[in-house]
């Protein structure tokens, strides 16, 4: 008897379960429903950090009352996560790290177009050379970043440019992040700017040069070129520029000029998402990020550079418009599956 | 189900590309060196997880009942942060030595716990009767006690190389490519999902030889006649003036496996000026805690059939589901993660990006952890004495619970611990299944570091160790009540 008793309590208990678990589902269902215009909300994923993000979203909500549930993830990590929702994607935006992602979902048909006026904000160097399905942020130079007491070592002068890095005297010196997004935007800028050809033997040069490529991260390079454990790096400016401890860096800068590929100046972008372009919330957000006062925060935060007039460079770097990069247009950096496959054929990636 | 992902996935391009992506060389290179990780890794850690096992059981080594806990406290180190310690602390090591190193001071836990539970479900009289019978006593290790732990320390083995075959943090910070990080490198540099997935297939295609394999040997072997006592005290070796010099072990093997990580946390904390908030960060910790827990439940709701299936009724369906518990530990968090959100958001759109849906990734990722635990406890549970408390009279049911549930219930708890543990530190699955806004430890420590706010990000890792190492003690605490209440009894 009192073993039959349990089971029909245990029985019950189950039953209770499962029409919680209806209930709570039920009720999610609710919201989301109702997260449409009426209460003003809209859902971001975010390629950049949350740190640096939180407080720019924090002031947008302060001025139009429009609540961001924001998701943080790689940039790589949510444009996969969006290509397998496709057109059921929770995501109204999706702000990069890098123009390769927006480019990729644009190419999908999983982006609205912008409104062209939203798109003339941005220097005609960080939007797209056709369409508005997304517009550049903010801009960031790749460098080389060299240490200089290593060189001094090595008796090495500081490279000028990233084809200097296969002459000899930087053997076994050289630091790359070949899984990198800013370092295959960097190998594709040199194939659109110079042709395969020379992009491939840039790469096996420098791997014969016995170049590092096991680095994961730019944060890892710097961190290496700095302890001396290696002389020179491709990185991007502002890992450099924003470190914690930037006053005791050893580690200096080379911002290659002319049209060194080495010198390319990326930008992160925003798109809406399919179904979202003429949702007015969605495109506050796009305009607030493009904004003086947006921007401006960018620039403090994060020392990158901004793309719309009439906001100041960041401190104690070149200016932007002595950065000239290779001669090409962001958009031409959407053939990132010949970088790969180039990058495979070298052996860098697989 | 993300099996069904990965082949659509993997084959979306046609079979050609597919064959193309699959015969390169350097996919050869990549599960060579995949496999050689897994088997060094998993050898080491028998040895590790035994060795110690049997020294905090069966041994007076000095301060053994601290040992027997801290031993099992590496399982709450995310590898990402003990991999990033090392490298900073050793950065030679990068590549296999490094990999090693971390994977095994990691993961000789999962040999560790379950062999700690089956030493103290062995039968003493067993070793008794050797003795009389003239065995040495490393002959009745090996003669007698070994083979009682043969079914929890190869279901440990196993969790540790699938484990190997599928972590990303250690191997990616010492920057040795294998076939993971091959894996991960692809999603992350391309938006092209094809070659990461048919890398995934192979993965996959070694889990299940691995386990083809596995099951051979295990039935070659037959099963395991193991002692119908339950916990019993054990007898406890005299170790002299070597009581002592034993602490080497466990403390070497303490000092490579939580100092350097601890090392390593220190660092980041006097590094820089940023700060943790402390109220996400406890937001974080209930959150970490709640889906462990929930996990753990849900895991063990279905390890516990699936175990009795596999060990009683040993089949075809009991073999398949058995194989496919196990292939969800070897696939890497990415897979599993966007296999889910292929799913979720077609068919489960309500629980997509809640938390039901996430419990059910680590029901996936670590259904396994659990299932090895529970198996190795049942296999040592003789049927018979249900039918015995049958005759006398107990309902089919009513015997299963009294007697068996009772007997299984360390197996059950320290599996729940596991897939608990497991589940607090995951990251790439639950970075794509968690609730937009949502954080647990895993993801705010994840968050720090991309800010390279280190000092930040230092609490978090603090906190996931403190967190996991409140259920390691608590299982490890109730067997000793056990322990000394049937002690009491005799």
């Amino acid at each position: 008897m009192e073993e039959g008793h349990t089971l029909r309590t245990t029985r019950l208990a189950v039953l209770l379960l499962g029409i919680t678990a209806a209930l709570v589902a039920c009720g999610d269902d609710d919201r989301r429903d109702g997260s449409g215009d009426d209460d003003r909300s809209i859902v971001l994923y975010s390629g950049r950090d949350e740190e640096l993000l939180a407080p720019i979203i924090e002031r947008f909500t302060e001025q139009t009352g429009i609540e961001v549930e924001v998701r943080y993830a790689g940039s790589a990590e949510l444009a996969a996560q969006i290509l397998e929702e496709g057109d059921r994607t929770p995501a109204d935006v999706f702000y990069s790290q890098e123009v390769g992602a927006v480019g990729a979902l644009a190419k999908a048909d999983l982006l609205d177009d912008l409104p062209a006026e939203t798109v003339a904000l941005a220097d005609t160097r960080f939007r797209p050379a056709s369409g508005t399905e997304w517009v550049g942020v903010t801009a960031r130079a790749r460098v080389i970043v060299y240490n200089p007491d290593r060189l001094a070592e090595l008796g090495v002068p500081v490279p000028d440019e990233v084809t200097d890095l296969t002459d000899e005297a930087y053997r076994g010196e050289v630091a790359i992040v070949p899984g990198n997004a800013g370092f295959q935007a960097f190998v594709t800028a040199f194939r659109v700017a110079e042709g395969e050809d020379a992009a491939r033997r840039w790469l096996v040069d420098v791997l014969a040069n016995d170049a590092d490529a096991s680095f994961e991260k730019n944060g890892e390079v710097l961190e290496a070129v700095n302890d001396g454990t290696i002389a020179v790096g491709l990185i991007n400016h502002y890992y450099w520029a924003r470190h914690e401890n930037r006053d005791q860096l050893v580690a200096r800068l080379v911002f290659p000029t002319g049209d060194d590929p080495g010198g390319l100046v990326n930008a992160t972008a925003i798109g809406v998402t399919a179904g979202n372009g003429d949702d007015a919330d969605a495109l506050a957000l796009v305009d607030h990020l493009l904004s003086v006062e947006g921007q401006e925060t960018f620039v403090r935060e994060t020392w990158e550079y901004p793309v719309v007039d009439g906001v100041d460079d960041p401190p104690g770097l070149p200016p932007l418009t002595e950065l000239s990069g290779p001669d090409l247009d962001l958009t031409d950096l959407d053939s990132l599956e010949e970088t790969q496959a180039l990058l495979v054929d070298v052996g860098l990636i697989s | 189900m993300p099996l069904v992902y990965l082949v659509v996935r993997a084959t979306d391009r046609g079979s050609s590309t597919f064959v193309d992506l699959l015969v390169r060389d350097r996919t050869a290179e990549l599960v060579v060196r995949s496999v050689e990780l897994a088997v060094a890794v998993t050898a080491a850690c028998l040895v590790i997880g035994i060795g110690s096992a049997w020294l905090v059981t069966r041994t007076d080594v000095a301060g053994r009942r601290f040992l027997r806990v801290a031993l099992g406290l590496p399982l709450a180190l995310p590898s990402y942060v003990a991999a990033f310690s090392w490298i900073t602390l050793w950065p030679d090591s990068a590549g296999f030595r490094g990999s090693f190193v971390v994977l095994v001071t990691l993961s000789y836990p999962y040999v560790y716990l379950p062999v700690l539970g089956a030493l103290r479900r062995c039968d003493p009289a067993l070793e008794d009767a050797a003795r009389t019978l003239g065995l040495g006593r490393w002959a009745v290790f090996r003669r007698v006690v070994l083979p009682q732990l043969r079914p929890a320390a190869t279901g440990g083995g196993l969790l540790v190389g699938l484990y190997v075959l599928s972590d990303y943090g250690a191997v990616a910070t010492m920057r040795y490519e294998v076939l993971t990080h091959a894996i991960y490198r692809s999603y992350q540099a391309s938006f092209d999902r094809t070659p990461a997935a048919v890398l995934a297939c192979v993965l996959a295609a070694l889990t299940l030889a691995v386990l083809v394999v596995e099951g051979r040997l295990r039935r070659r072997r037959g099963p395991v006649a193991a002692g119908a006592a339950p916990i019993r005290p054990q007898p406890v070796h005299a170790l002299g003036r070597w009581r002592w010099p034993a602490l080497l072990l466990p403390v070497g093997v303490l000092t490579l496996a939580l100092g350097v990580p601890a090392w390593g946390l220190r660092r980041w904390s006097v590094r820089g000026s940023s700060q943790a908030d402390p109220a996400e960060l406890w937001a974080a910790a209930q959150n970490s805690l709640l889906v462990g827990v929930v996990a753990a439940a849900a895991v063990m709701v279905l390890a516990v059939p699936v175990a009795f299936l596999t060990v009683r009724h040993p089949g075809r369906w009991a073999g398949a589901a058995e194989r496919a518990a196990y292939l969800g530990h070897a696939l890497p968090g990415v897979v599993v993660g966007l296999g889910l959100v292929f799913f979720g958001v077609r068919f489960a759109r309500p629980w997509y990006q809640e938390l039901p849906l996430l419990v059910f990734g680590y029901v996936v990722l670590f259904l396994s952890l659990g299932l090895g635990a529970v198996q190795a406890s049942v296999a040592q549970v003789p049927p018979v004495l249900e039918a015995v408390a049958r005759t006398l009279g107990r309902t089919a049911f009513g015997a299963w619970r009294s007697v068996t549930l009772r007997l299984i219930l360390p197996g059950v708890a320290a599996g729940a611990a596991l897939v608990a543990l497991a589940a607090m530190k995951e990251l790439p699955a639950t970075l794509f299944l968690r609730p937009t806004g949502w954080d647990s430890l895993a993801t705010g420590l994840w968050g720090h570091l991309q800010a390279q706010s280190y000092a930040a990000a230092a609490p978090y890792g603090v906190a996931i160790v403190a967190l996991a190492a409140v259920p390691t003690a608590l299982l490890l605490a109730v067997g000793d009540r056990r322990r000394t209440e049937g002690a009491a009894g005799r």
